[in-house]
């Protein structure tokens, strides 16, 4: 069998950073939310937010931890993997990443435990507080990761000598071109996926006429937050894809299998790109419609494929369908928001049951669409590992591909065992709900995050 | 250029590491002595000794790791591609270790999470002194990068490294155990702690006499003069903290034989960065050939230098919360 190890070395890299961002994506988005029924609870005094509050941050202790478990394997990968990428570029992405661990570590070791143990220690008000801190610690973990994701899309502040890249300034390097869009679009994706989680347990308790009070005040908490979030996705994602397209035009013709760009492109609802001999087969298509998207003219043009050699491509079809993916569920998710909305508006929102059936099981949509969505922007910038300055090829460590296969599998073996506990685990917690009893047992107090689930 | 740039954070990772090596140390030797408990009482005990601080002990691993991959690139690029496998089993096995702690005690059967939990924390530790063996004896380096196979670490010496570690962890978790916990569990791991005890000296002298007759360069760095006035404190001072310990531990003391581990740990600790500073990469890349960019440096140490006096605060504060034994049947929920 023929091991190539930069492929090798691409999947088992993007088996454990996706592994990993499903928890970030949640925890970010998680971690707001309890904030804001903690200032709910500050301001009303309604037990029903402070219960809800505990019992979201149990939910959010084990995916904290689930997150904190497998980052800690990322920031090893870097070198493992990718040792000629941390010499080339390690003196700019270095420090970004570095003051992403500094974030995180400050975090873990101040405010998050007490959020996780202190309801009974601490006054209130510093108890919510450090729900807000905790909020936006994970958002700036956040924004250095994807300052870092950004310079390696759309490089600047810098200066290239022998092949090292050095920085010069370093407000540059983090606001680079696209940073603002990437952060924009992540940050809302991830309010909104876990909106969207937030939706299906409200559902879920409705259905089965549980904690029917609390599932009400969740429901409309989604559907407020949700109805406004999946719109403006929307409006980001286009201004994310017109900055793209200026950054990185072949990435948006991958995304959306453009060809030839001396004609205005279609938009494919469904195609089969044919890498070999550049066309798409079993195309349904919407006629000018990426150039109405991408340009804002019936008639505008962008480049194509075609203009570049082959070697120069993204995998075609991976970008393209991931793509897809992405956009179909976003667009779900503004229907369903919007439909929510509208059931609520009419006053039958809690009885309609199909409707609530239908969200009980949505709670994947948000993981699925930023998967999909890293995979785009990710593979979109092949075959760079960063835009303009190092081929992904010349990126990898002196490292054999039967090393990388091996691992890759014990990873996989690994990090099954470790995703089926933890999502066994917080299906347990919500099959529990919310419950009235506040944490008591002061004389076993532990700061370790899931053991704040058991309290 | 800046000289002292690289030499400030070589001292920072240098404290990182021996933060992570000591307090995770302890807590890897519990998994490590895990079984020669005997009932799950017993265990449960253990655990709840060490469970409000592992989670912080592990982290100092990350600022180590990443502190690695900021300040010194260069190094970082060698030193994971030459130890890939360690590094990878190492991480997989504190995963597995982690989860261990909280399922363990939900799960129906605790046998197998018992079983991860020992698995786990002997082969972390294990990894850890073959990557530090490994490092020692020096790794090739070709055009900045690493130059050898994927089983070049595996050499006795590293080997024996990887043992020797185990077995340190071992006795600071069986010192901890003895301050930390009272009855049956304190009475046995007292045993246990004299047998680590020289188990731990004969590793340190067979690494002693081993690094000096193998490496010319670190025979060179202790015995030629007038290095050797300055440096035969050293392994004196190690001798004597050697014997108090034993003695602390005989006359059934509660905390000094831990801060005597302890202080065996620095002990061995400053010896291997006496026989090779200012290698990062021995034998051939040092502190400043594998240095950021200083303007990187700076960027990154403004942020660790503000943060580090909160976090190290708040381990003392979580240390003195969480002071006391434990007794005999407290489980930690």
């Amino acid at each position: 069998m023929d091991f190539d190890p930069v492929l090798l070395a691409r999947l088992q890299f993007a088996f454990t950073i996706i592994f990993h961002i499903i928890f970030p994506s949640f925890t970010i988005g998680l971690s707001a939310y309890i904030a804001t029924l903690g200032a709910l609870w500050l301001r009303s005094g309604n037990d029903r937010h402070q219960m809800l509050m505990r019992f979201w941050t149990k939910i959010f202790a084990v995916s904290f931890a689930m997150g904190v478990v497998s980052g800690i394997v990322l920031s090893y990968q870097f070198g493992t993997n990718w040792s000629r990428f941390s010499v080339a570029v390690g003196n700019v992405i270095g420090p970004l990443l570095g003051y992403e661990v500094l974030a995180a570590f400050f975090l873990e070791a101040t405010f998050l435990g007490v959020l996780l143990f202190g309801m009974n220690r601490v006054p209130p008000w510093l108890y919510v507080l450090s729900a807000v801190v905790v909020a936006i610690g994970t958002a700036i973990s956040a924004f250095w990761i994807l300052a870092a994701n950004s310079w390696m899309q759309t490089p600047t502040g810098f200066e290239l000598k022998d092949g090292v890249a050095y920085p010069t300034d370093w407000l540059t390097v983090i606001f680079n071109p696209s940073f603002p869009y990437r952060f924009a679009h992540m940050l809302n994706a991830a309010y909104l996926t876990t909106g969207f989680v937030v939706l299906a347990v409200g559902a879920r308790y409705l259905i089965a006429g549980r904690h029917i009070e609390e599932g009400r005040t969740i429901l409309r908490m989604a559907i407020g937050l949700t109805a406004i979030l999946a719109p403006l996705q929307l409006v980001i994602g286009d201004q994310h894809g017109l900055n793209t397209l200026k950054h990185q035009p072949i990435k948006v013709a991958a995304m959306e299998a453009h060809w030839d760009g001396s004609k205005p492109a279609d938009f494919h609802i469904f195609a089969w790109p044919d890498e070999m001999a550049g066309v798409n087969h079993f195309e349904l298509s919407i006629p000018k419609g990426a150039s109405l998207i991408l340009t804002h003219r019936m008639n505008g043009l962008f480049a194509g494929l075609n203009s570049v050699p082959a070697s120069e491509r993204p995998p075609v079809k991976t970008v393209f369908f991931g793509f897809r993916i992405m956009l179909g569920i976003g667009f779900f998710m503004i229907a369903a928001a919007l439909l929510g909305a509208f059931l609520w508006w009419r006053g039958t929102l809690f009885e309609t049951r199909w409707y609530l059936r239908v969200m009980a099981h949505c709670w994947w949509l948000g993981f699925v669409a930023v998967i999909a969505g890293w995979v785009v922007t990710e593979t979109g910038r092949q075959p760079w590992i960063v835009e303009g300055i190092l081929r992904t090829a010349n990126a990898t460590s002196p490292v054999p591909g039967t090393t990388i296969a091996g691992t890759l599998a014990l990873f996989v073996l690994a990090y099954a065992v470790v995703f089926w506990f933890g999502i066994y685990y917080i299906n347990r917690l919500i099959t529990q709900g919310p419950q009235g009893q506040a944490a008591t047992e002061i004389g076993h107090f532990s700061r370790r995050p899931i053991s704040a689930a058991r309290q | 250029m800046e000289w002292y740039l690289p030499v400030i954070w070589a001292g920072v990772i240098g404290t990182a590491v021996a933060m992570y090596v000591i307090l995770d140390g302890f807590d890897l030797g519990i998994g490590i002595l895990f079984p020669f408990s005997r009932s799950e009482a017993e265990r449960d005990q253990m655990m709840r000794s060490i469970a409000p601080f592992w989670d912080g002990n592990e982290t100092w691993l990350v600022l180590g790791g990443a502190g690695l991959f900021v300040a010194f690139p260069r190094a970082y690029a060698v030193v994971m591609p030459a130890f890939y496998l360690p590094v990878i089993i190492m991480l997989l096995a504190l995963v597995f270790r982690g989860i261990a702690f909280e399922f363990r005690t939900v799960s129906h059967s605790k046998m197998w999470w018992n079983v991860a939990f020992t698995i786990g924390s002997t082969l972390a530790g294990f990894a850890q002194g073959v990557i530090l063996g490994g490092l020692v004896q020096g790794i090739p380096v070709r055009d900045g990068a690493y130059a050898g196979g994927s089983f070049h670490w595996a050499t006795p010496f590293a080997l024996l490294c990887g043992l020797a570690l185990v077995a340190g962890y071992a006795l600071l978790g069986a010192t901890w155990l003895v301050m930390k916990t009272e009855g049956l569990v304190a009475e046995r791991t007292r045993g246990h702690a004299k047998l680590l005890l020289m188990a731990v000296l004969a590793f340190m002298a067979a690494v002693s006499l081993w690094t000096p007759l193998a490496e010319p360069r670190i025979a060179a760095r202790w015995f030629s003069l007038p290095n050797f006035y300055f440096l035969w404190p050293v392994p004196v001072v190690t001798a004597l903290t050697a014997f108090f310990a034993w003695r602390w531990i005989e006359q059934s003391r509660d905390v000094p034989p831990f801060l005597a581990a302890i202080a065996l740990f620095l002990f061995g600790y400053l010896g291997l960065v006496i026989s090779n500073f200012p290698y990062l990469v021995p034998p051939t890349l040092t502190v400043w050939d594998t240095a950021a960019a200083p303007a990187s440096q700076i960027f990154m140490l403004l942020g660790t230098l503000l943060l580090l006096p909160f976090v190290l605060g708040y381990v003392v504060f979580i240390y003195w919360l969480f002071r006391g034994k434990v007794r005999a049947g407290e489980s930690y929920h």
